[in-house]
């Protein structure tokens, strides 16, 4: 009927005990096994070449598998938001390596709206739920020689300790390091261990022990459940009257899992390094540096490769870090490691030893295909004898933008945030980074105004800031419009600058305004609960209209350099092939 | 649950649960591939002798309305499927499947592979079967199965044609066939009266006949030439119907004495095949038919593609037609037999598949266009 071991298990629960791993051996003794079915074009009509598979408990197997060295594996299942195609993409690159290496390759999805699931993408298809009973039924039936759970990102890698205890062997790192890294409790003491330093913080499993650590290490704080995708339930809690909710809402998102409590670095660069382990050497893929502080998640973050406002020193730091953790984790194909620099500290943030969301941006960027060479190494080769030794070089700078649904879900929060609101991503690719940043811009659906009027209403904590990026645009040609108190700052600084009406005081002149299409840009930078609703309105009406707008101050200053690189040339394109044809990146403005 | 028994003639015995009426049942078994539909296809008179096995899984969930009926009664001997839907929700359901076919003595088996059992007449062919509701034995129903005669050679169409001819007048159902267009109206410049032979027609061939504003005389399927010739027709219309055209040799006899006449003629399914047929070409039985909702035909002339419903176990030869005479119009594109024809010198053309649909895809309705257009001689 359909119904899975975990659900009869817990039905017969009730009269005696019977977990989910013995009734499977029990439904197994019985001969209860399913069928796999092939998807053909009509309803068995006619023949069905193509090995694309599906269960059911019926009377014949159509699967025919075969003798063959084969490698399963798993995908992420349904896209959404933080697991999306980058992940496609990786099993995509997986399923071509093995198969030049010789393996019969298995993809196992239950998403057939993905590359990796194309009949000319691996060899045979099960279109299954990712749920470890019907992974284990394939498993049964087709004998891989091993399975790969890094390249699907959260949903395949939370199956890896079950299927170890099945006895399935996991390619690559083990489920133990999967495990050790995604404990935040255990991965605390681990850092402790090799002396590198992580955020303040705490772990929490009850409101009232929240309220401690947050007193203890100060707000503003970060919360976040363990195990959960994309942020989820990731939130920023300013002060103590809000904290109670968002713990609330992180217990209900991950039940009975701990929950971390970060001290929130203000101001701090955020930076993303991708690498590849053999269990023996640690090669840096690739380094990037998040153009937004701290806070924003690294799925919404744009980035830029190599970092611009990052020291040698710090790299180095970094570098040395990402080798120390790959190797005491024991990785063994891709991992990526968040930092945060703030105050000439280098702090740890989180490890992922597995495929992250950055590594077909970094692999375009590099012409290091990442996922291709961690599924060679997952499958026995050395980085040595891959001929994979250091770090590529960059040529040029790559500016990944997220693109955000704003536009299309009317009414949803503009602001970006630690839970993940992107729903696709671009690169843009020049020579220098103010270009780079420009293209990124208009790929992501934007671009930037060369001329106009910007909007600037910027909390207290960025008035300076926002002063300085006024006063660029103001050499830039553009007219300055602000808010009272913004406007107040600027004019202390000789700035010509209109005064606009906040929409908090009845007045609809913003909205107005950027609605009769009088405003070209908007940097908006709300911080505080108050000034979240307040600027709302202006968010919204920019996004109605595409103006572009700016929600934090160093994106600001990154437009502040495109448009100042706009002024001086033009943009030049060509193809990522070409550029990697061409060995460098001069011509490309 | 009472148990319900499926032999086919190769010896396979397949057990289920029984629906429908308490009864023995023998006949050819096919497999039809709709998707929605299967009231239609239950009243399909084209079905006689025949019980269907649908190879969608849920079937019963809409219960059976009022409307949607192609005949009077379900006509298949039995209904084989995999699940027999529990709970019956539509606005238009006046009572539950298993109750119909109770009412008019038809049993069906659920809980069926039919997956497995499509492949297997796939693989193998149509073959003949017996179904038990009431406990028969494997053994006898093999027996009844192996016994039965089958349909080649046979006249099924004795059994469901109407026994006096009378005028089809609109109904229930024909508010669900969509007007035709004052564009389409423009081929029609009074009301066409058509002689419809009843082979076993579908209910919505006629409403769409009608729907041209055609006044439409059905008449049974032994009716001479002469006769419907006395009756002055402007269009003769030919049916669909069940079994095999070779066991009615007064119909061939009717339609070539109709196609001698000139008078403009139009025929569906078994009514192509005998026009096949008078027109000289044999009929043969392909190995398990097209029954379906989804079957692509391609129009030879401008090559457009219709995707048709279709419901044939026979099909004519179309090597023993005369090119001089005939042009082939419609090709099936899963096996490329023949599914249309055109005479050169005589208003005559036929299609193998349903442009009716009931139920199936209405890309094929505007061949009831093409007939008038035929009739006002344009």
């Amino acid at each position: 009927m359909g119904f899975a071991d975990s659900h009869i298990a817990r039905i017969l629960n009730s009269s005696f005990i019977i977990h989910h791993s013995s009734f499977r051996e029990l439904r197994k003794s019985l001969g209860i096994l399913p069928t796999f079915q092939r998807v053909d074009t009509c309803a068995a009509e006619f023949e069905s070449q193509t090995p694309y598979l599906y269960s059911a408990y019926e009377m014949e197997d159509e699967s025919r598998p075969t003798d063959k060295q084969k490698i399963l594996i798993l995908g992420g299942g349904p896209n959404r938001i933080g697991q999306g195609i980058e992940f496609d993409y990786c099993c995509c690159q997986a399923a071509f390596a093995l198969s030049k290496m010789g393996y019969e390759t298995i993809m196992y999805n239950c998403n057939p709206e993905t590359v990796s699931t194309d009949y000319d993408t691996a060899d045979r298809l099960y279109f299954e739920p990712l749920t470890l009973e019907h992974v284990l039924n394939v498993i049964d039936l087709e004998q891989p020689v091993g399975v790969i759970v890094q390249f699907g990102g959260q949903t395949p890698l939370n199956l890896a300790a079950g299927l170890e205890a099945a006895g399935v062997k996991i390619l690559g790192t083990s489920p133990h390091a999967i495990q050790l890294s995604e404990d935040r409790e255990e991965f605390a003491k681990l850092l402790k261990e090799l002396d590198i330093p992580q955020p303040e913080n705490g772990i929490a499993r009850s409101i009232e022990e929240a309220r401690v650590i947050a007193e203890r290490i100060g707000y503003p704080v970060l919360v976040r459940p363990s195990f959960v995708l994309g942020g989820r339930a990731m939130a920023l809690v300013e002060s103590e009257p809000h904290l109670a909710g968002f713990i609330q809402s992180a217990i209900e998102a991950a039940p009975g899992q701990p929950i971390l409590i970060d001290k929130f670095m203000e101001d701090a660069f955020e930076i993303d390094v991708d690498a590849l382990a053999d269990g023996e050497r640690v090669v840096v893929g690739a380094i990037m540096q998040h153009i937004e502080e701290a806070g924003v998640h690294s799925g919404d973050a744009a980035c830029v490769l190599p970092p611009y406002k990052v020291s040698a020193y710090h790299l180095g730091i970094m570098r040395e870090y990402t080798e120390q953790l790959g190797l005491a984790l024991g990785v063994r194909g891709l991992m990526n490691v968040q930092f945060a620099l703030k105050d000439e500290v280098v702090c740890v943030l989180e490890v992922n030893p597995r495929a992250s969301r950055t590594v077909p941006y970094a692999s375009k960027a590099t012409g290091l295909n990442l996922a291709y060479a961690a599924a060679q190494v997952m499958a026995g080769s050395s980085l040595e004898s891959l001929g994979i030794l250091e770090e590529p070089r960059v040529d040029g700078f790559f500016v990944k933008e997220a693109v955000l649904p704003f536009k299309k879900l009317s009414g949803s929060s503009s602001l970006l945030g630690p839970e993940m609101h992107s729903t696709g991503e671009v690169m843009g690719h020049a020579s220098h980074f103010g270009h780079a940043f420009a293209k990124s811009q208009i790929a992501a659906g934007t671009g930037l105004p060369q001329s106009g009027t910007v909007l600037i209403t910027v909390n207290d904590y960025d008035k300076s800031s926002g002063l300085k990026f006024a006063r660029d645009l103001h050499r830039l040609g553009f007219k300055i419009c602000a808010t009272p108190g913004t406007a107040a700052f600027c004019q202390k600084a000789n700035l010509p600058v209109e005064v606009v009406q906040k929409a908090q005081d009845g007045s609809t002149e913003i909205v107005d305004l950027i609605r009769a299409g009088k405003i070209q840009l908007v940097l908006n930078t709300p911080l505080g609960p108050h000034a979240h609703s307040d600027g709302a309105a202006i968010r919204s009406a920019a996004i109605a209209m595409n103006v572009p707008l700016l929600t934090t101050l160093s994106a600001a200053m990154a437009a502040v350099s495109a448009i100042q690189a706009l002024n001086k040339k033009e943009l030049k394109y060509r193809s990522l092939q070409s550029h990697f044809q061409s060995g460098d990146s001069s011509s490309a403005g | 649950m009472k148990l319900a028994t499926l032999v086919l003639q190769d010896g396979t015995v397949i057990e289920g649960q029984a629906f429908g009426a308490e009864t023995d049942a023998v006949f050819e078994l096919v497999f039809n591939t709709s998707m929605t539909g299967y009231q239609e296809i239950l009243t399909d008179p084209s079905y006689r002798g025949q019980g269907v096995l649908f190879t969608v899984s849920h079937i019963g969930n809409v219960g059976i309305n009022l409307e949607d009926d192609e005949s009077a009664k379900p006509q298949v001997s039995a209904a084989v499927i995999r699940s027999l839907s529990p709970v019956v929700s539509n606005w238009r359901s006046a009572l539950s499947l298993s109750d119909w076919l109770t009412q008019h003595g038809v049993p069906g088996i659920s809980g069926v592979d039919t997956r497995w059992l499509t492949r297997k007449l796939r693989d193998g062919g149509t073959q003949k079967a017996a179904l038990s509701t009431k406990g028969t034995s494997p053994e006898k129903l093999l027996a009844m199965a192996r016994d039965w005669a089958g349909l080649d050679g046979r006249d099924m169409v004795k059994e469901v044609t109407c026994e006096e001819s009378y005028r089809w007048v609109d109904d229930e159902g024909s508010k669900w066939v969509k007007p035709v267009t004052s564009d389409q109206l423009s081929v029609v410049s009074r009301q066409w009266s058509v002689v419809a032979y009843d082979f076993g027609i579908k209910e919505n061939i006629l409403r769409h006949l009608s729907s041209y504003g055609a006044n439409v005389t059905v008449v049974p399927a032994d009716t001479t030439a002469d006769e419907v010739l006395a009756m002055k027709p402007d269009g003769v219309f030919l049916s669909n119907g069940p079994g095999d055209p070779a066991g009615l040799p007064y119909a061939v006899e009717a339609v070539s004495g109709l196609i001698e006449s000139g008078v403009p003629m139009f025929g569906i399914c078994l009514g192509h095949q005998l026009i096949g047929r008078a027109l000289g070409a044999d009929t043969h039985r392909l190995k398990f038919g097209h029954h379906g909702g989804n079957h692509p035909v391609q129009y030879l002339p401008n090559g457009e593609v219709l995707i048709t419903a279709q419901n044939h176990n026979y099909c004519v030869t179309e090597g023993d037609l005369n090119k001089d005479e005939v042009e082939i119009t419609y090709k099936s594109l899963n096996d490329d037999s023949l599914e249309g024809l055109r005479m050169k010198n005589k208003p005559v053309f036929s299609v193998q598949f349903h442009p009716e649909s009931a139920p199936g895809p209405h890309d094929a309705h505007d061949i009831f266009g093409e007939f008038f257009k035929m009739i006002g001689g344009k």
